[in-house]
């Protein structure tokens, strides 16, 4: 794909591609028609695909998720947009007991290739419920797939992936870097659920995904001049992790710190911290550290600074890390 | 009033509300300027077997098709109380009966047509009965040795929803799907009095209203939702709720078999013919209890259940098959071996149904390989592997 494309853009480009490459797949979802959603990621294609394609439903967003159910079951591959990441709770039944598990209560009878996008995350001075972090529910919940891109090249390919898959995916968009642009492959150069080393290192390995992914990189970069030589994995996958690209980091530089905006507590760190203290109990030269939000609801934007981890948190957190 | 001849074609767009409640409503369905009027009943059998007209659901029956209707009904009653006892029996760990829903059950069942895709409950065995499914199907979840299994798409009959009206967006669903395909089919949403309070059956309206998908949602008003009435649901009898979606409602006699059937047809047709959504009320009564682990003692009279008895769906339909010579004596016997046979392949098929592999666990969570339950699964068989004998208790 010729030039700089925003993950915007390239989240767009590849719903564009999804639909004219199969008849079946569906996008629905609130104001995704006309207006092209709220974050313009449908702009253009209602236009293109007409109304029965690109369906600006019911404000309801059990009633979303339940139909895609049902449109799935008919041999339908509907793509569903919720509005923003405080707005899924009223579809959590559906995703976590209906659409999850219908393939195993069906002993594989039936597929469930229905993709959930949803803008997560914060860093946007948004009022409440429209900053929220929550993978770690959706990566709790067997029999769902749940990944974040943190640029735009994995923004259009992992999409485009996660629609053809035959499984329910969790798609979560950091909406705070929507408007980053980068270059987009013609390829994709990795499956849904690999890990990638975005940045080498030898001191201590950086793990993070979605929109601290960015913040590690700056971290790394600031460390660099100080002399310190940080890794940095992009998980792109929460559910399953790529443990073994993560275990070959840390065996390498023996520390490792989890990045997330998400609580610390019953966070994704907690479930890599585990894993890894079990794959690289002798590799380790300090404990595995969690940098995250803390146990609190997301705060007002006047102080979202001081919840979300940024690169002097994460830095602090080096500095632990070396220091044992 | 009789009911309004409808189109082939499939509407695109929904229709837009109607100001007045669709023409298929006779008055006293419509009495919403008199809230208290006590709504209509749509009947074609009354409960001392006499065959009643009603003006707008005409039906026409064959003597052999209702020997077939009573036929269903006297083997959907044995196969529940089979289950029944084979809960006692330890054999199963719980079973939801249907006793006293046969009416509704087959009435309706038997409405649909080969095409038509039926989205029930974890009570709708009477359903699964008139789409062919085997019986044996249904008793797997209440045994435990999975959560149903069987292929939804083989008799188009979906699997059972236990979290209460979740299943009525699926068949909302499907029914876009239905007129996205330009296809004649229908679907039929089961739920119960105590489920039209989920939300979720909120937005199967509005969805299945706004898109004009062609479902049929059929509620069983069994009077009660385990131990709460109907009253501790809504203030106005349920089929008038459809009115405020814009689209039409009935209440039917749910132990009326031939009812259920007019009614239903009627509802699938309309549906089908591009007229959107139906919700059919089907006015019945719950006489077990809720599943086999309630005690209905606690929160409901004797003398109500009694009041229900000589309703009874099965009686009732006998009485006219008799005092209308439709069915000789031998019929009767017929059937009656024909239960028992029943009765015993239902025994033995679940006091053989093998319990599954553990690692049944790990085979179906996802439909791709995933790296996490692969993993799992192969420590939990080189653990299983570890005992002597390898083997997996
Ligand atoms: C969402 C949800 N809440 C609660 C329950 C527990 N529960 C199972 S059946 C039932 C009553 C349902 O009543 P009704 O809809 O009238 O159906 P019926 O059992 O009478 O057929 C309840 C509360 C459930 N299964 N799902
Ligand atoms: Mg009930």
């Amino acid at each position: 794909m010729a030039g700089q494309l925003s993950i915007a853009k390239a989240l767009n480009e590849a719903l564009r591609k999804s639909l004219e490459n199969d008849p079946k797949t569906l996008l629905m979802g609130e104001d995704i028609g006309k207006l092209g959603g709220v974050f313009r990621i449908t702009d253009g294609l209602q236009k293109d695909f007409g109304e029965d394609r690109v369906i600006d439903t019911p404000l309801a967003e059990s009633g979303i998720v339940g139909t895609a159910i049902g449109l799935a079951l008919r041999g339908y591959r509907p793509v569903v947009e919720i509005q923003f990441d405080g707005f899924v709770y009223p579809a959590f039944d559906q995703i976590v007991s209906q659409l999850a598990k219908m393939h195993a209560r069906a002993l594989g009878h039936v597929k469930m290739p229905v993709t959930v996008r949803i803008p997560f995350a914060g860093g946007i001075g948004a009022v409440e419920h429209h900053s929220e972090s929550h993978e770690a529910y959706f990566a709790h919940t067997a029999g769902l797939r749940v990944v974040t891109p943190s640029n735009a090249h994995d923004a259009h390919w992992m999409l485009r992936q996660a629609i053809a898959s035959d499984d329910p995916v969790i798609f979560l968009e950091p909406k705070r870097r929507y408007w980053d642009k980068g270059e987009v492959g013609d390829s994709a150069d990795l499956g849904l659920h690999s890990a990638r080393v975005v940045r080498p290192g030898a001191d201590a390995t950086l793990i993070a995904y979605g929109p601290m992914v960015k913040v590690c990189q700056e971290a790394a970069a600031a460390a660099e001049e100080d002399g310190r030589r940080l890794e940095v994995v992009d998980l792109r996958s929460i559910s399953p992790i790529d443990f073994a690209t993560v275990e070959e980091s840390v065996k390498r530089t023996g520390r490792a710190i989890v990045v997330h905006e998400a609580p610390v507590f019953m966070g994704l760190g907690s479930e890599l911290a585990a894993r890894i203290t079990e794959r690289c109990f002798y590799h380790l030269e300090a404990p595995v550290l969690r940098v995250g939000g803390y146990h609190a609801p997301y705060p007002p934007s006047r102080v979202e600074e001081s919840y979300l981890p940024d690169l002097d948190r994460v830095l602090d957190a080096v500095d632990r890390a070396l220091a044992f | 009033m009789t009911v309004k001849s409808t189109t082939r074609a499939r509407k695109k767009a929904a229709p837009a509300v109607p100001d007045t409640l669709p023409p298929v409503l006779s008055e006293a369905q419509s009495s919403e300027s008199q809230p208290d009027a006590q709504p209509e009943l749509i009947q074609l059998l009354t409960p001392e077997g006499i065959r009643v007209e009603h003006p707008d659901f005409p039906l026409t029956t064959t003597p052999e098709e209702l020997r077939s209707l009573y036929r269903d009904l006297v083997l959907v009653r044995r196969f529940d109380a089979e289950a029944t006892s084979l809960q006692r029996q330890g054999e199963l760990g719980l079973w939801a009966s249907l006793l006293g829903q046969e009416a509704a059950q087959v009435g309706s069942g038997r409405a649909m047509r080969t095409g038509d895709y039926a989205f029930p409950t974890y009570r709708e065995h009477g359903v699964a009965w008139c789409r062919d499914v085997d019986p044996l199907n249904l008793l797997g979840m209440f045994r435990g040795v999975n959560h149903g299994g069987w292929d939804p798409n083989e008799k188009n009959f979906h699997l059972y929803t236990i979290v209460i009206g979740a299943q009525t967006l699926h068949a909302t669903g499907y029914a876009m799907g239905i007129t996205k395909d330009s296809a004649d089919d229908a679907v039929i949403a089961y739920f119960g009095d105590g489920a039209s309070s989920q939300g979720d059956v909120s937005e199967a309206f509005t969805f299945a209203s706004v898109y004009n998908a062609p479902v049929v949602f059929f509620c069983q008003n069994n009077q009660w939702a385990i131990s709460e009435p109907t009253t501790n649901q809504t203030r106005i009898p349920l089929y008038r709720r459809a009115s405020g979606f814009g689209f039409p409602g009935v209440r039917v006699d749910g132990n009326d078999v031939l009812a259920c059937l007019a009614v239903t047809r009627w509802a699938l047709d309309h549906a089908r013919s591009g007229n959107g959504p139906v919700l059919v009320e089907a006015f019945t009564y719950r006489m077990g209890a809720h599943t086999t682990s309630d005690d209905p003692t606690r929160y409901r009279a004797t003398e109500e259940t009694e009041s229900w008895k000589v309703k009874d769906p099965i009686s009732r339909l006998k009485a006219y098959l008799e005092h209308e010579g439709l069915a000789d004596e031998a019929f009767f016997a017929e059937l009656e071996a024909e239960s028992e046979q029943l009765g015993l392949r239902v025994r033995e098929g679940v006091r053989n149904m093998p319990d599954p592999d553990p690692t049944l666990i790990f085979d179906h969570v996802y439909a791709e390989p995933h790296t996490l339950v692969d993993e799992e699964r192969a420590e939990y068989e080189a653990y299983a592997a570890s005992f002597e004998g390898g083997e997996n208790h």
